[in-house]
């Protein structure tokens, strides 16, 4: 196992110990190391531990990004965090809910960079993340019909009376 | 950074302390106005939105509005195979197109799992710098014409034109190369290409130096720049923030350095971080210092490269790209530093087709811009431009 | 004055037709809209700044609609910036002329068949004159555009359409191919 991998497994080992069921087996792949969230009202307190724990300061969320699971019925999304001057472990985190009119708790209070990037989520895939100070679409227009980047999309023929395929 | 000061006359008054710093006084309450800026606005570097409510020339909130430039980048990516990707990368930052190509080829060849050739990777390195250089020079450039010089734009831009040239004679496109391929390179480089980014190196350090003394120590620039939009290094990086705005907040964190790819680790370059007896760490001259210390940082690195770079007779840069690009099923998060900061891709592959199941660009102005507001606030209207162009938004990327 | 100083001498008189006056003003001080919307603008740039110079056509980038001739659509149009496009275009003074550049507002460029949110070509909203291809053009393509924009005013007058200009632009114009191959047999 790659060097990476072994302080991935090591910062999830700190994290099943707190929060037991509440988070699945960690899939020690070598090019991405991640865990699943299997209560997902429980998100939002494990990204603060990861945050604020000594051991683990996940200070640095790179990237969130949203996800269809469509042959599960599932959205969700995958988040990669990281530490700036703290220690050089990398782990990723998916959570996921139903496909209709699921949510995820929001942890935009914990990182600022999910404030933007969940509302992204919410624009191509249409989950709502609960508790988000500012839940509205952001690269689409407000009246744009449906989710762009679920994989049953179908593009909408005119927008505000121009015609949108070729 | 102003204070909202009480005050018992009924006017509204800008005490200026020194050293760049104004104290505003104010004491009826106004009505506040709300003023769109963009998204056709010349200082908004593209089609960036900002809905200011103002109260007078002093900006209560800023709210970027985005979108406008949205061409979906991540539907492209499921929809074409891997390597027509990477055409479309190109046009996310059109300022640093290699470093765009560069950035998503190693997350591709890492879910691939295949070796590189040295000498492509030296390539990739001295195309990347160079393509960096010429950003940075936009980037310092416009942020002069923000503030009202016209002269560093030019300069800037005649320099470009010729890291332009080079990138055009190797790739054969101006801007947008296609030259970064998975694996392997599109071309390898013409027979005397050492001695000509050589010559340009030669002919460019004096230059670096003439527009140092042009804008960077100019005192109208350094007043118009120094104190304003200051962020902490901790609320920096719970923002996310990466690259020279990073840097500029005094956090010593560059991922050729913390995340090395490439042939990075071999060369020997330092991470450019703001002197604090020039400017206030984390404000727009911070950041802008950063850019042009960097500049000087990659012409190091290109010298190095064009030193180590192995010579292959009848080099084939395409020899290592595998027949059909078809990674095994997994996920991978790979990313690279580019002129504005972290470029990063999240791909997921099912293992069966050739196209990625989902592809998600983690564009580093997305994120550094997502601190607008808070930035904004308390600022006046002409520091709002300051502070937008030391951001260094390109919307392509932000919008993808 | 240039060439016309070696042409005329002292107190002569020069006589011309008032469309003559008229277009030579214009299309020697055309103005465009700075207005960048993507890739393409920053090729307009460059083709500002240093090494291309446009001032020397008299083009100089305004940056209120109102004060402008000419709209360069720079890049690609989305649909959340049609709208905006079109309320720019009604802005501007007439006589005003449109410059698609690149092949994003030409018809839509690489992103013509999954783009949802990328408007297929921004003559669907507005009426344009020349059409630059390239992704993005080169400054000189750039340039050979605006050249025919020129070209276009002087096929304008009193009395005129924008309809019949364009009519008689399409007949004068050269096929560059055929120029090249005539030069070529001369030189044979």
């Amino acid at each position: 196992m790659p060097a990476a991998v072994q302080q991935s497994k090591a910062a999830y080992d700190i994290i099943r110990e707190r929060f037991g069921e509440a988070v699945s087996e960690c899939d020690a792949n070598p090019t991405m190391p991640f865990f699943e969230v299997a209560d997902t009202s429980k998100w939002a307190d494990i990204a603060l531990f990861m945050r604020d724990d000594s051991r683990l300061k996940f200070n640095y969320m790179a990237c969130l990004s949203g996800v269809d699971y469509m042959e599960q019925g599932q959205l969700g999304i995958v988040c990669n965090l990281e530490s700036i001057g703290g220690p050089t472990h990398k782990i990723a985190v998916k959570v996921k809910c139903a496909r209709d009119g699921g949510s995820i708790p929001s942890v935009s209070c914990v990182w600022h960079t999910a404030n933007w990037h969940e509302r992204e989520a919410y624009d191509m895939y249409g989950m709502t993340f609960e508790g988000h100070p500012d839940h509205r679409r952001i690269l689409c227009p407000e009246d744009w019909t449906g989710f762009p980047l679920r994989k049953d999309y179908q593009v909408q023929e005119t927008y505000h009376g121009i015609k949108v395929p070729y | 950074m102003q204070e909202l000061g009480k005050a018992d006359l009924n006017s509204t008054r800008i005490i200026p302390q020194g050293d760049n710093r104004v104290v505003i006084e104010k004491d009826l309450d106004t009505e506040y106005m709300v003023l769109s800026m963009g998204p056709q606005h010349p200082s908004t570097h593209g089609v960036l939105r900002l809905e200011c409510i103002t109260d007078g020339e002093v900006v209560v909130e800023a709210e970027p509005y985005l979108g406008y430039l949205h061409r979906c980048f991540e539907k492209y990516c499921e929809k074409v195979d891997y390597p027509g990707i990477v055409p479309y990368t190109d046009r996310m930052d059109y300022l640093a197109g290699i470093n765009n190509e560069m950035a998503f080829c190693i997350t591709v060849e890492k879910l691939l799992d295949i070796e590189i050739p040295r000498r492509v990777e030296f390539i990739r390195v001295i195309t990347a710098e160079l393509n960096r250089i010429a950003s940075h020079l936009v980037a310092i450039g416009t942020y002069g014409i923000d503030l009202g010089a016209f002269t560093p734009f030019l300069f800037c831009f005649r320099d470009r034109e010729h890291i332009l040239n080079l990138l055009e004679w190797i790739s054969g496109a101006r801007m947008l190369y296609n030259y970064v391929w998975i694996g392997g390179l599109s071309y390898d480089v013409p027979a005397d290409f050492k001695k000509r980014v050589d010559e340009f190196v030669t002919y460019f350090k004096p230059k670096v130096v003439e527009l140092y003394q042009l804008l960077t120590t100019n005192e109208i620039f350094v007043k118009r720049t120094k104190g304003i939009g200051i962020m902490p290094a901790d609320v920096a990086i719970n923002y996310g923030w990466s690259g020279p705005m990073l840097r500029g907040s005094g956090v010593d964190w560059d991922l050729r350095r913390n995340d090395p790819y490439s042939v990075y680790p071999e060369l020997d370059f330092k991470v450019a971080l703001p002197d604090p007896k020039f400017c206030e760490i984390g404000d727009s001259l911070a950041r802008h210092l950063v850019r042009a210390i960097e500049i000087d940082e990659s012409l190091k690195i290109i010298e190095q490269c064009l030193d180590k770079m192995p010579e292959v007779d009848g080099f084939d840069p395409r020899a290592a790209i595998p027949k059909k690009i078809r990674p095994k099923a997994g996920e991978v998060y790979g990313r690279a530093e580019n002129p504005r900061g972290e470029l990063g891709f999240y791909i997921q592959s099912d293992g069966k087709s050739t196209k990625p199941l989902r592809c998600k660009a983690r564009s580093s102005c997305f994120v550094n811009l997502s601190a607008m507001k808070d930035l904004s606030k308390g600022q006046l209207i002409p520091d709002l431009v300051a502070i937008i162009g030391s951001i260094d938004i390109v919307l392509g990327e932000v919008d993808r | 004055m240039g060439l016309l100083d070696a042409r005329i001498s002292n107190r002569n008189v020069l006589v011309t037709s008032v469309d003559n006056v008229m277009n030579w003003a214009r299309l020697s001080s055309l103005w465009p809209m700075g207005f960048g919307l993507a890739c393409c603008a920053i090729e307009m740039m460059a083709t500002n700044a240093s090494n291309y110079d446009l001032e020397r056509f008299g083009i100089f980038p305004r940056s209120s609609p109102r004060q402008s001739d000419l709209m360069i659509v720079a890049g690609t149009v989305t649909m959340k910036m049609a709208e905006k496009v079109v309320t720019l275009y009604e802005q501007m003074p007439e006589p005003r002329y449109v410059l698609s550049m690149g092949s994003c507002s030409n018809c839509g460029g690489p992103y013509w068949n999954h783009g949802y949110h990328v408007l297929k070509g921004v003559d669907r909203v507005i009426p344009v004159d020349v059409y630059v291809p390239g992704c993005p053009p080169r400054p000189e393509a750039l340039i050979g555009g605006l050249l025919k924009i020129q070209e276009l005013v002087r096929m304008e007058g009193i009395g005129v359409s924008r309809q019949e200009a364009l009519k008689k632009l399409a007949e004068k114009s050269v096929d560059p191919q055929q120029v090249i191959g005539q030069a070529r047999k001369a030189t044979a």
